[in-house]
């Protein structure tokens, strides 16, 4: 789960990091209320989980609570890479002198966390790592975490200061403890800026969150927001069921990850475009499947329904049974192609067959059968 | 030779009691394995489809000798339960259980890995454990011995090694090599995690180094690098002919696809990446799975045939393609498998590299 700027604050703050006060608004009237209670000149930064905000509009500086007001309600009513801006952070501005950037990151290859820093933060930090990535420092860290000297000397380097050198130490040590204890797969500090008083202040935060760390973390299902998601996808979470949207029409219901990953590549192998990825799981009921449908039949553009069953744990009449359920409940305005091999085909098949449907046992004839009922349908 | 599990495998379930515990214990006992023993906390005395349940994997070890472990307990008891058949002496722990926090899987990683460096470093444990997942279907040596939730109807011996960091999509692919007539000495899923025990790279060396492996699958994914270390690891030191097959050529940048390891960040772990660096090295990519077994049947061929006309009095000249192969039971190696030793011998390399071209 990747938090919103204001959720990763509020964590930074729980750990004692440096950063500057602020509150979100969802309407133009809160966001002047905030700017009036912070007083000087404010930034308001559309709370959207994508890149880019500033560039696309989403960034504002307001002197004062009236042009806080305007501000935020241009913000409210953009949309940055097709997400709407719903939510808005009104934070204290500051002055900038300097801008460093500060991350952690699991390093999957090493099997370890790795800490990365440069002395050029802000917003090209991409371009640099593209350019010269020389200029970003880079040091793995021990599952105990690092030593406040180890720390100091990453950041000797980069600022002429002590007390600077000391204060930024004092952040990644900080960093460390949101990143291990807070299960994190990504902290990040970009821009960590040096005001021209000489103070050390996270000017943007960005977590993402190891969702298999969810049942330690009870606070983290107040950071979900419903509305972040799309129907499909929260019923997909409720039920157990990995669902990604594509733009495709070509709905897939698979189980396992591997397998549906290379259906959909299938599909597109065979000149089709698919229009998901759904995982059913392993050990997959009949409710599974109801649910499958559901979620893939909210996309309109869906044109045809592949389920693409190899039964190992799943059990095919588990499946069948579904898939007849779902069509007694309501009956399906798309065609439905069926894969199924493996444990109790036989049986799922006999199901099927009671309800005038088949399935085929080929992977391939099945995606190439559903790509041409998807013609059908467009002609 | 199969690769960690042969008929000398002696397993312990962690998790018996449980309802996939349960289940898999009596698919894996209806294969023929031999499950010795159980453990779940609390529940020592009962027995699980004839299988003894003990409080602890130290009594169950002491008990019933077993070498290997397999792991279904639900995530947040784990990690814990892998360090408990590390500590315990298990040779090969196998976890199976999905949803592991990272944090947790590193610490079990580098727990292991440090085990296997100086084993009797004050631990209790003397063994030099192998972790196989998490997040894994486990593995399987066809018509030997099953850790894991594979199913076996669809695997076949022969000479054929398969891994892979998926489920289904393993057994999809094996059925088609079955289909084909081409038999597996072992197929072992690495897992879908980010962090896990047993890479790539590890098990291409046991094949490598596995009498009875001709050809290897592999069966990679998007996310990570570990199928680019593969194709380097490949390039300088396996002999035996490889064919790879990468999903999520279409998945989406920046979204997990399933699998807590399957997301491409930051623009590295695209599979137009891994079949590059798979190609540059030598190694046949499938562009879809039903490519696969013709790929590997012409590469077995292939080698055959080289190797039948360059060493004539070889061992395995004149052997007929896996499809003919006849049982493997029948032959001499299977008699003689060491009660435990491949579990035990866990990741150190045998010494004998055979000049297989």
């Amino acid at each position: 789960m990747n938090l919103h700027e204001y959720q990763a604050k509020e964590l930074f703050a729980r750990h004692g990091l440096p950063v500057l006060p602020g509150q979100v608004a969802t309407t133009p009237e809160e966001a002047r209320n905030i700017a009036t209670s912070l007083g000087d000149t404010v930034v308001l930064k559309a709370q959207v989980l994508v890149g880019g905000r500033g560039k696309a509009g989403g960034v504002k500086l307001a002197r004062g609570a009236e042009e806080a007001y305007h501000a935020a309600r241009a913000i409210l009513g953009l949309k940055i890479q097709d997400l709407p801006v719903r939510k808005v952070l009104v934070a204290r501005a500051a002055e900038i002198a300097r801008e460093l950037y500060l991350s952690i990151v699991l390093d999957r290859a090493a099997q370890l966390p790795l800490v990365m820093l440069s002395a050029e933060g802000g917003v090209e930090i991409e371009e640099v790592a593209r350019v010269s990535p020389e200029k970003i420092v880079r040091r793995h860290v021990s599952l105990d975490g690092l030593r406040p000297y180890q720390a100091r000397s990453l950041f000797r380097p980069l600022l002429a200061d002590g007390s600077q050198v000391s204060q930024a130490a004092d952040i990644l040590l900080r960093l460390w403890a949101v990143f291990r204890d807070g299960d994190c797969t990504l902290a990040e500090i970009n821009p960590l800026a040096v005001t021209p008083e000489g103070k050390l202040v996270a000017l943007d935060a960005k977590v993402t969150l190891d969702d298999n760390a969810e049942f330690r973390h009870r606070d983290w299902n107040l950071w979900r927001d419903p509305e972040d998601e799309t129907p499909g996808a929260r019923l997909a979470r409720e039920r157990g069921l990995s669902y990604v949207k594509l733009d495709g029409d070509i709905g897939c219901v698979v189980n396992g990850a591997g397998l549906a990953m290379a259906t959909m590549d299938l599909v597109k192998h065979y000149g089709g475009e698919p229009a998901n990825f759904l995982d059913i799981g392993g050990s997959s009921s009949p409710d599974k499947v109801t649910a499958a449908l559901k979620i893939i039949t909210s996309d309109s553009r869906v044109r045809v329904i592949l389920f693409n069953i190899f039964g190992g744990i799943t059990r095919c009449d588990d499946v069948a049974r579904g898939i007849v359920q779902s069509l007694e409940q309501s009956p399906l305005a798309v065609p439905l192609v069926i894969r199924l091999t493996g444990t109790n085909e036989d049986l799922a098949r006999k199901i099927l067959a009671e309800r005038g449907l088949s399935a085929t046992t080929s992977m391939d004839e099945g995606v190439r059968a559903a790509i041409a009922k998807a013609q059908e349908v467009f002609a | 030779m199969s690769i960690l599990i042969d008929k000398g495998t002696r397993l312990l379930v962690q998790g018996i009691t449980g309802r996939d515990g349960g289940f898999h214990t009596r698919q894996m006992l209806d294969y023929g394995t031999k499950v010795v023993a159980g453990v779940t906390p609390g529940r020592g005395g009962e027995k699980i489809h004839g299988v003894p349940v003990f409080d602890s994997v130290a009594e169950a070890m002491a008990a019933t000798r077993a070498n290997t472990s397999m792991i279904v307990v639900p995530a947040p008891f784990a990690a814990d339960a892998i360090f408990e058949a590390a500590d315990a002496g298990v040779g090969l722990i196998v976890c199976i259980t999905e949803g592991i926090p990272v944090r947790d899987a590193l610490a079990v990683v580098h727990d292991i890995a440090a085990l296997r460096k100086s084993p009797d470093s004050g631990r209790p444990a003397r063994g030099r454990p192998r972790l196989i997942g998490p997040n894994c279907p486990g593995l399987i040596s066809p018509g030997l011995s099953k850790v894991g939730i594979l199913p076996g109807q669809i695997c076949k011996p022969g000479s054929v090694g398969v891994v892979s960091r998926s489920g289904t999509l393993t057994y999809e692919v094996v059925h088609q090599l079955s289909q084909s007539g081409l038999g597996q000495s072992t197929c072992l899923g690495v897992g879908g995690d980010p962090v896990i025990g047993t890479t790539f790279v590890d098990t291409l060396a046991l094949f490598e180094d596995d009498s009875e492996t001709d050809a290897i699958v592999l069966i990679g994914e998007i996310g990570g690098t570990d199928e680019e270390e593969a194709a380097q690891f490949i390039k300088r030191r396996v002999r035996k002919p490889v064919v790879a097959f990468i999903a999520g050529q279409t998945a989406p940048p920046g979204k997990r696809m399933g699998h807590a390891g399957a997301i491409v960040a930051g623009g590295t772990g695209q599979a137009s990446e891994k079949i590059a660096a798979f190609r540059a090295v030598g190694v046949p990519v499938a562009r879809v799975p039903s490519e696969i077994p013709g790929l590997v049947g012409e590469l077995l061929e292939r080698r055959r045939g080289r190797r039948a006309s360059a060493r004539p009095k070889s061992r395995h000249a004149g052997r007929s393609l896996a499809a003919s192969r006849p049982a493997r039971a029948a032959g001499p190696k299977r008699t003689t498998a060491k009660r435990g030793t491949a579990a035990r011998r866990g990741g150190r390399r045998t010494a004998t590299r055979r000049s297989s071209r």
